[in-house]
């Protein structure tokens, strides 16, 4: 490779000058617990946020459930719940929607705008982004370090808004000195590890050593990603500004009758109209990478909110931003006659920016992804009739428990392109100490079926604190029913689980059995008490 | 009309000479090999209804469908809250392919299963009510013109048992022979022998009867008669 000057940026090619305002730990703060206690966010179980006290206490990104316990019991572990996120972020960008419009949601928590109208209007870049700070402070419930970057394209003010919540202070880069801003940076800002980590051991530390290299270079190294990468290093946007207005009639348009008033109705509009945007842009060879959701009320008043994306916004991705968006406003009018009375009457989607959907490559036959856009709308009509947590998928989380290793969530949170299977999370394959011996057994009953275990007397079975049967199992009586003969018998395995905690603390002696019936069974016995937990069917 | 009626003939050959063969892979999901003797055209026959009963229907059931779903298809299991998900994955069902829907309403239980036979290949019920006569014609239609399977598994739930108002295409009835490993006060459940017996209407009447192993790890042999070792754990009812 051969290693030149920093191209200069050519005209027309001039990343747009932006404002990006960053709301640390969004998916943490967004749940509103006390900011003195540890939270720590989940997501497969993996960590994907926590507030400062979790980190203090050695809890870092991605790492495991079970990880993180260790470094802090006494953390809140929740499941991350991008609908809170996002609704809780609507008062603040509501709020920023009074210094200027225009404002473009990235995800919960970022923000930006262009730059060039509100800085005229506040007078330099200073004084709007003291301003942007206050607002965004005085409308936090929980506080949260608050970062505003002013720099030449969405990238690195993006970086200089992390960089300013650190500090405390706005940080604005000033205007064509972002490449200079950018040089010293470290390459893993990309967010792309595996190409960083390749860039890093090709000795290339900083976004500087990465921009110098000739472009072409990098495309033959590190082909479509590694030239996106590249262009962010050099203070270019990643995609030259598009100004060509997007053909008027891509927009869709939702006249409901009655009014939306409930949060499930809207999820299920939602999905229509992302369905509708995405087959109109398709029509056209097109994706769309920003979109303008606007709403008007039963009294007349129209809110508007937009939102953009880095790559282009699939069709659940938008129906996700949709139904994010309703759901803030439908919470949040309520109780505010000024802004309408909480009803929804029309709502409009238009993409305010598309550019040429590149596409994937599907099956030669159609064969899988066919299968799967059949299934996957056929599912969403289950979804309308019987609301959008009915269909779930069994993910891997992993636990000693026989029904803890697979949970069932929502669909919606691991959905990604249409033509495609769930994102689940990897199955672990490290060995869970305490856990059952295989096989996993067929059935797991949704709550323990109460049972009666009685030796050959006819008396009935306990343990003893070291694990001693009072008399071999001989019959079984399931749910009150008839008495059958145990002819196998295993057990008892004792488990003793958070013993630290008074409450949580659960002592428990498990049984395999084999009944005349041939059915074998898992049981439980907890307080002198036995319960059917699952069957071998 | 001499002419036309002949021109009609030979459209009718025609129409017979250039028709696209159907090859038996479209007619069936595959099942596993120690499996295909119970069906009678080896495979799950698209557009039909089994009804799995017995002792280790639940297993029987999850290793039918593991074949079809490594092979791509999409299953969604219906109302059947205790589905062990452990033994699914164990047995090979692709989680990434496969739904789980709560129990429906009884009144939307129909609407909300056909909606599922258009939409996947693969269809686990369980119903907890009685399945009206329109809603089994219905089902029994639209699964003939997607192709796709519906599998009635009966869970000993110690809830009443409800019945579809005709008799399944194919009927399998589970025996669980014995297990090994497990003795008087030790060991642990391993593998476990299952005797499977199907009858069916169509083309399927007569008796079909396969012995299989199951094993701890979930796959499934031909196993002709449990080893003598393990006799003392033969059921007796």
């Amino acid at each position: 490779m051969t290693v030149r000057s920093t191209s200069q940026p050519v005209a027309g090619d001039l990343p747009t000058r932006t404002v990006v305002v960053w709301c640390a730990d969004w998916p943490a703060v967004a749940l509103g617990r006390p900011f003195e206690r540890p939270v720590v966010v989940m997501r497969a179980n993996r960590v994907v946020a926590t507030n400062p006290v979790a980190r203090a206490l050695g809890v870092d990104i991605g790492v495991r459930r079970r990880e993180a316990q260790r470094h802090c019991p006494e953390a809140e572990l929740i499941e991350r719940d991008p609908e809170r996120e996002a609704r809780v972020f609507e008062p603040i960008v509501g709020a920023l929607d009074q210094i200027t419009p225009r404002i473009e949601i990235v995800q919960p928590g970022t923000c930006l705008f262009p730059a060039r109208g509100p800085v005229r209007y506040f007078g330099g870049d200073g004084p709007l982004a003291e301003q942007l700070m206050s607002v965004v402070n005085a409308h936090l419930t929980t506080p949260t370090r608050v970062g505003v970057g002013i720099a030449d394209g969405a990238f690195a003010a993006t970086l200089a808004a992390r960089r300013s919540a650190a500090s405390g202070e706005p940080l604005a880069v000033p205007p064509r000195a972002t490449p200079a801003f950018l040089a010293p940076l470290p390459v893993s800002c990309l967010g792309e590890p595996e190409l960083t980590d390749v860039v890093g051991r090709l000795g290339l530390d900083t976004l500087g050593a990465f921009a110098a290299l000739e472009a072409g270079d990098v495309v033959a190294r590190f082909g479509t990603v590694g030239l996106a990468a590249h262009r962010l290093a050099r203070g270019f946007d990643l995609r030259p500004p598009h100004l060509d207005e997007p053909p008027i009639d891509l927009d869709v348009e939702y006249l409901a009758d009655p009014p939306l008033e409930r949060v499930d109705q809207a999820a299920f509009v939602a999905k229509s109209l992302a369905d509708d945007l995405h087959e109109r842009l398709g029509s056209r060879g097109l994706a769309a990478v920003a979109i303008l959701i606007e709403a008007t009320t039963t009294s007349g008043h129209v809110v508007e909110r937009r939102w953009r994306h880095d790559g282009a916004l699939t069709s659940t991705a938008v129906a996700q931003r949709v139904r994010w968006q309703l759901d803030g406003w439908l919470t949040h009018t309520q109780g505010h006659a000024s802004r309408g009375a909480g009803s929804l009457a029309r709502l409009r989607v238009c993409p305010t920016e598309v550019v040429p959907d590149t596409g994937r490559q599907m099956g030669f036959w159609g064969g899988a992804d066919a299968a799967s856009i059949r299934a996957r709308r056929g599912l969403a009509r289950v979804q309308g009739a019987l609301g959008a947590d009915a269909v779930m998928v069994a993910q891997w989380s992993g636990g000693r428990a026989v029904g803890e290793q697979y949970q069932l969530i929502s669909v919606d949170a691991v959905a990604v392109a249409e033509d495609e299977s769930f994102d689940l999370a990897p199955v672990g394959i490290e060995p869970w100490p305490g856990s059952l011996p295989e096989p996993p057994p067929a059935l797991v009953w949704p709550s323990p079926r109460p049972a009666e275990v009685v030796d050959a007397a006819g008396a009935q079975v306990r343990v003893d604190r070291r694990g001693g049967c009072s008399g071999s199992p001989a019959r079984l009586s399931v749910e009150s029913g008839a008495w059958v003969e145990i002819t196998a018998w295993s057990g008892p395995w004792m488990t003793d689980e958070r013993w630290w905690d008074a409450v949580t603390h659960r002592r428990r002696a498990r049984f395999q059995v084999f009944t005349a019936t041939g059915v074998a069974h898992l049981l439980t016995l907890e307080a002198q008490r036995w319960w059917v937990e699952a069957t071998y069917d | 009309m001499c002419s036309i009626l002949l021109a009609m003939t030979e459209l009718a050959t025609l129409i017979e000479a250039i028709r696209p063969t159907v090859l038996s892979g479209e007619r069936i999901h595959d099942v596993p090999e120690s499996l295909r003797p119970l069906f009678p055209l080896g495979g799950l026959a698209r557009g039909s209804r089994v009804r799995i009963g017995g002792a280790g229907s639940a297993s029987v059931c999850m290793a039918i469908v593991s074949e079809a779903s490594r092979q791509g298809s999409w299953v969604a299991v219906v109302g059947v809250g205790a589905w062990g998900w452990s033994a699914a994955a164990r047995a090979g069902l692709q989680l990434d392919r496969s739904v789980f829907i709560t129990p429906p309403p009884t009144s939307q239980w129909g609407t909300v299963v056909a909606a599922l036979v258009d939409a996947v290949d693969v269809v686990i019920v369980d119903p907890t009510h009685q399945v009206t006569a329109s809603d089994a014609r219905r089902l029994a239609a639209r699964s003939r013109e997607r192709g796709s399977v519906i599998i009635e598994v009966a869970i000993d739930d110690g809830r009443r048992r409800f019945r579809w108002p005709s008799d399944p295409d194919l009927g399998l009835m589970v025996e669980t022979v014995s297990w090994s490993g497990l003795g008087q006060g030790h060991g642990t459940l391993g593998d476990r022998w299952v005797s499977v017996v199907a009858t069916g209407r169509r083309g399927a009447t007569k008796v079909r009867r396969t012995d299989v192993l199951i094993s701890a790890s979930g796959v499934v042999v031909s196993a002709p008669t449990p080893p003598e070792a393990n006799r003392h754990l033969r059921s007796v009812g």
